[in-house]
């Protein structure tokens, strides 16, 4: 029935198949629907957000869905800027993701602000001092960016093909994709960071608070450092995981190879980092605000397992699988370790974001819990509908695995 | 973003624990004067807006020596690198140069609530809910002209009776006068209190009660130590109560020397 549409020489399953394996995501989407019309027409008491909880589950996974999207622009800087000429296999793989990372995080924050028709308010009267000003300048653009690199792959459809000039623009966009590549890497570094800032600057919350260089607290650099180490991993995951599901060999082992070994040796640097600036920060900014390092461990469930589950477990653990040559290579090792790096991250904004909020700052505060209600659920869990959906069509009729043909001959 | 210098007045309260009752007239003035809205369930206090709000302390000790006190918490007009300004991204929020006044621009809110999450004295409120004034009960004709009510989706905060300055300031005015008098332009909660606990003025003129007062050894500030600069100042001679306005490692709480 689509078969015209489908790229050639590799195989897809039927229509009839493909379109039950969508189902569930579509099922989540309209879950998101519901949530986010009821959050649209009756507001956001809809979720359990409160006074105390400002930011929650909706930030957490913007900030998680951000960092894992970063592997769309690293990967495209290792390719297009540094010349990793293997990472051509995965990097339309990478920028999908990216791309869908980022939409679903932009649609997400749509909700999540009380008066979504004034969201323009921030680029009209801009405070430049804001750090989360910084972030949706960046973020907006960089969409911008990466609607450019996704359109290339979308004029590669055999149909669409055939028109010559939208074939001729497809290979002009190819041609010029560095350019987008330098662009992207830029926004990225200053969004990344700037949401990193966006906690580093909270002064006057000692949890969060950081030191920093000039204007830019620790966190800046600690998120872009984060992202770009988790962002490959991210990418290696999803490609295993259509390589599972379509029971297809679709990139190299050396492009997954590449990018597990950046990601190892940035998660080892990032984990330097993170526990120098974990130390800067209990023998700095808590002193001084008159507070022990026990003291923010002490509130509901968030105690000390915290630090050792994000810097240890899910930080220095996958750092050393991905950095042992032999633990890498094995298929097994190396989604246990992209899956921990990844979950490390993910530990890391939930951190910033919650944690942060539940412990009171005035002595005699409470400390309060928070919940997500289904609506907030439901707008998160469409992002990872959305996500499937654009991913699976992408696959069927986009031509996104070069090497897709070669490796399934035999 | 304007950091408040000058010579010109720097409004600002102080706040006398000892003697506060606790009865709470100050959160009701305030919420009377500024429109302050009703929801459906008033119960949920983390959730309901109150410019105003009054906390509970205690020394913790059992009965007999149990002692209690109160914490009226308004904004605290940070002066300093005011945390909710820097953060707000659309400008919606600002600290007067000319009178050290925090406003919140209801109309170019646009809900993100980052400077909730940047405020550590929970001195900002967001309308979960649309306002709610019955008119079939009266709330309605309780409203003043002289304040915008806030919609749905935006975040709000205490504004030192913002309103009452442009009141004060009309009439010095039309009087030919171009200063305050000192008690010409105090906050609903100050006039309202009857344990007269609440004094407002100019803290930057010496001939003011309230700057007098900041002066006393008996005076402090909430969360002083994080640098935000509030210009509402604490007076209270128990040691205990002192100490929980701020967080102290155990060896460098002073007590007071003198009472003032």
């Amino acid at each position: 029935m689509d078969s015209v549409l489908i790229p050639e020489g590799v195989k897809r399953c039927s229509p009839g198949k493909f379109f039950l394996w969508t189902l569930p995501w579509l099922g989540l989407l309209g879950w998101g629907l519901v949530s986010a019309f009821l959050c649209l027409y009756k507001g956001l008491n809809q979720t359990n957000m409160t006074n105390y909880f400002a930011f929650a589950l909706w930030i957490v996974f913007d900030l998680a869905v951000i960092a894992l999207g970063a592997g769309a622009f690293f990967t495209g800087f290792l390719t297009y800027i540094i010349g990793k000429k293997e990472l051509k296999d995965i990097i339309n793989s990478a920028v999908i993701i990216g791309f869908i990372c980022y939409s679903g995080a932009v649609a997400m924050l749509g909700i999540d602000i009380g008066q979504p028709l004034r969201g323009w308010f921030i680029f009209w009267h801009a405070n430049v001092h804001s750090m989360l000003t910084e972030v949706s300048f960046c973020i907006t653009t960089y969409l911008g960016v990466l609607l450019i690199e996704y359109i290339p792959i979308i004029l590669e459809n055999r149909k669409i093909e055939e028109i010559r000039e939208l074939r001729l623009f497809g290979n002009n966009l190819h041609e010029i994709m560095a350019v987008f590549a330098a662009t992207g890497t830029f926004l990225s570094f200053f969004h990344q960071g700037s949401l990193g800032g966006l906690f580093g600057v909270m002064y006057a919350r000692p949890f969060a608070a950081r030191g920093g260089f000039y204007i830019w607290p620790w966190t800046f650099f600690l998120f872009i450092l984060s992202a770009i180490a988790a962002g490959p991993s991210f990418t290696i995951l999803c490609t295993k995981l259509v390589e599972k599901i379509t029971r297809k060999k679709l990139v190299p082992d050396k492009a997954f190879q590449t990018l597990a070994k950046i990601s190892g040796w940035l998660l080892a640097l990032y984990m330097v980092l993170k526990i120098a600036d974990t130390i800067g920060w209990a023998y700095g900014i808590v002193p001084k605000a008159g507070l022990t390092f026990m003291d923010f461990y002490k509130e509901g469930p968030y105690g000390v397992w915290l630090v050792i589950a994000e810097i240890g477990i899910f930080g220095i653990v996958p750092a050393i699988i991905l950095l042992i040559p032999k633990a890498r290579q094995t298929e097994g090792w190396l989604i246990a370790g992209c899956l921990m790096n990844c979950t490390g991250i993910v530990l890391n904004r939930f951190v910033f974001t919650v944690v942060t909020l539940a412990i009171p700052v005035m002595p005699f505060d409470k400390f309060v819990s928070y919940l997500p209600t289904w609506q907030e659920w439901g707008i998160s869990m469409a992002v990872i509908g959305y996500g499937f959906l654009l991913y699976s069509l992408s696959y069927r009729y986009l031509p996104i695995f070069p090497k897709e043909k070669e490796l399934n001959t035999a | 973003m304007e950091e408040a210098h000058g010579k010109g007045p720097r409004y600002g309260m102080t706040i006398d624990l000892d003697k506060c009752t606790g009865c709470a007239t100050c959160m009701v003035a305030c919420a009377a004067e500024n429109n302050v809205t009703v929801w459906p369930d008033e119960s949920d206090k983390q959730r309901n807006v109150a410019w105003m709000r009054l906390y509970k302390i205690t020394n913790g000790k059992p009965f007999p020596h149990t002692e209690v006190s109160y914490f009226p918490r308004p904004c605290m007009q940070c002066e300093h690198h005011t945390p909710c300004v820097s953060v707000c991204p659309a400008t919606a929020t600002r600290l007067d140069p000319n009178t050290g006044i925090v406003s919140q621009i209801y109309t170019r809110c646009i809900g993100c609530r980052y400077c909730i999450a940047a405020c550590p004295y929970h001195a900002r409120n967001f309308n979960w809910y649309d306002g709610y004034f019955p008119k079939g009960k009266g709330l309605d004709k309780y409203l003043s002209p002289e304040v915008s009510p806030r919609m749905r989706g935006v975040v709000e905060k205490c504004t030192f009776c913002h309103h009452r300055l442009m009141r004060a300031k009309e009439k010095a005015y039309a009087e030919g006068r171009r200063e305050l008098e000192e008690g010409e332009y105090i906050t609903a909660c100050a006039e309202a209190c009857p344990a007269q606990a609440i004094t407002f003025g100019d803290l930057n003129n010496p001939n003011h009660k309230v700057s007098k007062l900041a002066k006393s050894p008996r005076a402090f500030r909430l969360l002083e130590r994080l640098g935000t600069e509030p210009k509402v100042y604490y007076l209270s001679s128990k040691e205990w109560v002192r100490k929980l306005a701020d967080n102290y490692r155990p060896e460098e709480l002073q007590p007071v020397t003198k009472a003032g």
